[in-house]
C-alpha cells in the first residue's frame, strides 16, 4: 500500500472538461424537453416512445441521447487538450440551473402564463 | 407474510436502490472533499483511492437502477387509466390524486418535477465518477474541475432528495397497489 502522489502526469484538462460540459448539456436538454413536452401538445404527442411510460419516455431517451452524444463529440474535441476550464464549468452549471428550473413544475407554468 | 408484485417493486426501487443511492451520498460527498481538498496530507494510497472509484461506480449503478426502475416498472402503474365506470380509484394513483383539489397538487407538483428532475442524479453523478476515475488524486491540480464534481455531486444529491421525498409522500397519498401476492412466510390464526 504506498501512498500515492497526485500522479497522472501532465494530464489535459479536455477529457474532464468534456464530461462536465456534457453533463450541463445532458442536464438542460432534459429540462428543455420537460418544458417542451408540457407547453406545446403535438410535442408531447411526439415524445411518447412508449405508451405506458407517456411523454417521459421520449424526455429522458432524447436527454440522454443528447448527454452522450455531446459527450462523445466534446471528448474527441478536447480530449488531448487544456482549456480555459473556468468558463467551461460556468457554463456547465448554468445549463444544470436551466435543467433544474425547466424540471420545476411551477416554474413552467409562470414560462407558460399559466 | 404477503407481499404483491407492485409493492415488492416499489419498496426495491425506494428503499432498494433510490434510499441506498441517497445514503451513499453522505460518504461520497465527505470522500470527493477530503481526496481534493487543498493541503490534505498525501495520506490516500492507491488502495483508498480505488475504493473511492468502486463507490462511486456502485453509486452509478444504483442511480440508473432507481430512475429506470421508476420510470418503466412503476410509473405505468401509478398513470394506469381506470377502465369506464370504475368508481374506487385506489389501484390509480394518478387518477386518484387528480380527483381531488386536496391531493391534485401532489401530482401536479410533486410527482411532476419527481419524475423529471430525478434523472438529473444518474447524469451527474455518472460524470462526477468519471472525472474522479480519470484524474484520481491528481484533480488537486484542477481547481475548477474539482468544484465543478463537488457541484454537481450536490445537484445529484438535491435531485435525488426531492425524488426520494415526493415519492415517500405519493407512496403515503396514492400508494402503488395491486398485482400478485407473493407469500414470504406462512403464519397462523391466532
Amino acid at each position: 500500500m504506498s501512498a500515492i502522489d497526485t500522479g497522472q502526469g501532465n494530464l489535459p484538462n479536455g477529457p474532464g472538461a468534456a464530461a462536465i460540459l456534457a453533463a450541463g448539456i445532458g442536464c438542460a436538454a432534459l429540462g428543455i424537453l420537460a418544458f417542451a413536452g408540457d407547453a406545446v401538445q403535438a410535442i408531447g404527442k411526439g415524445l411518447n416512445f412508449y405508451n405506458p411510460v407517456g411523454t417521459l419516455s421520449g424526455v429522458t431517451t432524447l436527454a440522454i441521447i443528447v448527454w452522450l452524444a455531446s459527450w462523445l463529440v466534446l471528448a474527441r474535441t478536447w480530449g488531448s487538450r487544456s482549456l480555459a476550464i473556468n468558463r467551461v464549468t460556468g457554463i456547465a452549471f448554468a445549463l444544470l440551473v436551466v435543467g433544474l428550473l425547466l424540471t420545476f413544475p411551477p416554474f413552467m407554468d409562470l414560462l407558460q402564463g399559466k | 407474510m404477503e407481499i404483491t408484485t407492485h409493492d415488492f417493486w416499489t419498496v426495491l426501487h425506494g428503499m432498494g436502490f433510490g434510499a441506498l443511492f441517497m445514503l451513499a451520498f453522505s460518504g461520497a460527498l465527505a470522500e470527493l472533499f477530503r481526496i481534493s481538498a487543498p493541503g490534505v496530507p498525501a495520506g490516500v494510497t492507491d488502495r483508498e483511492q480505488k475504493l473511492v472509484v468502486f463507490y462511486l461506480i456502485v453509486m452509478v449503478l444504483l442511480a440508473w437502477l432507481t430512475v429506470f426502475s421508476g420510470a418503466y416498472v412503476i410509473y405505468p402503474w401509478y398513470r394506469a387509466v381506470p377502465p369506464a365506470g370504475v368508481v374506487d380509484l385506489a389501484d390509480y394513483p394518478r387518477r386518484l390524486l387528480l380527483s381531488s383539489g386536496h391531493t391534485s397538487e401532489w401530482h401536479n407538483v410533486g410527482m411532476e418535477w419527481k419524475e423529471h428532475v430525478a434523472w438529473i442524479a444518474p447524469i451527474a453523478i455518472t460524470m462526477v465518477a468519471y472525472v474522479t476515475m480519470k484524474y484520481g488524486r491528481a484533480i488537486i491540480r484542477y481547481r475548477d474541475l474539482r468544484k465543478a464534481v463537488l457541484g454537481f455531486a450536490v445537484a445529484a444529491f438535491f435531485a435525488t432528495g426531492v425524488a426520494g421525498a415526493f415519492g415517500a409522500f405519493l407512496n403515503k397519498y396514492a400508494p402503488v397497489r395491486g398485482g400478485a401476492p407473493i407469500v414470504i412466510m406462512q403464519g397462523e390464526k391466532e
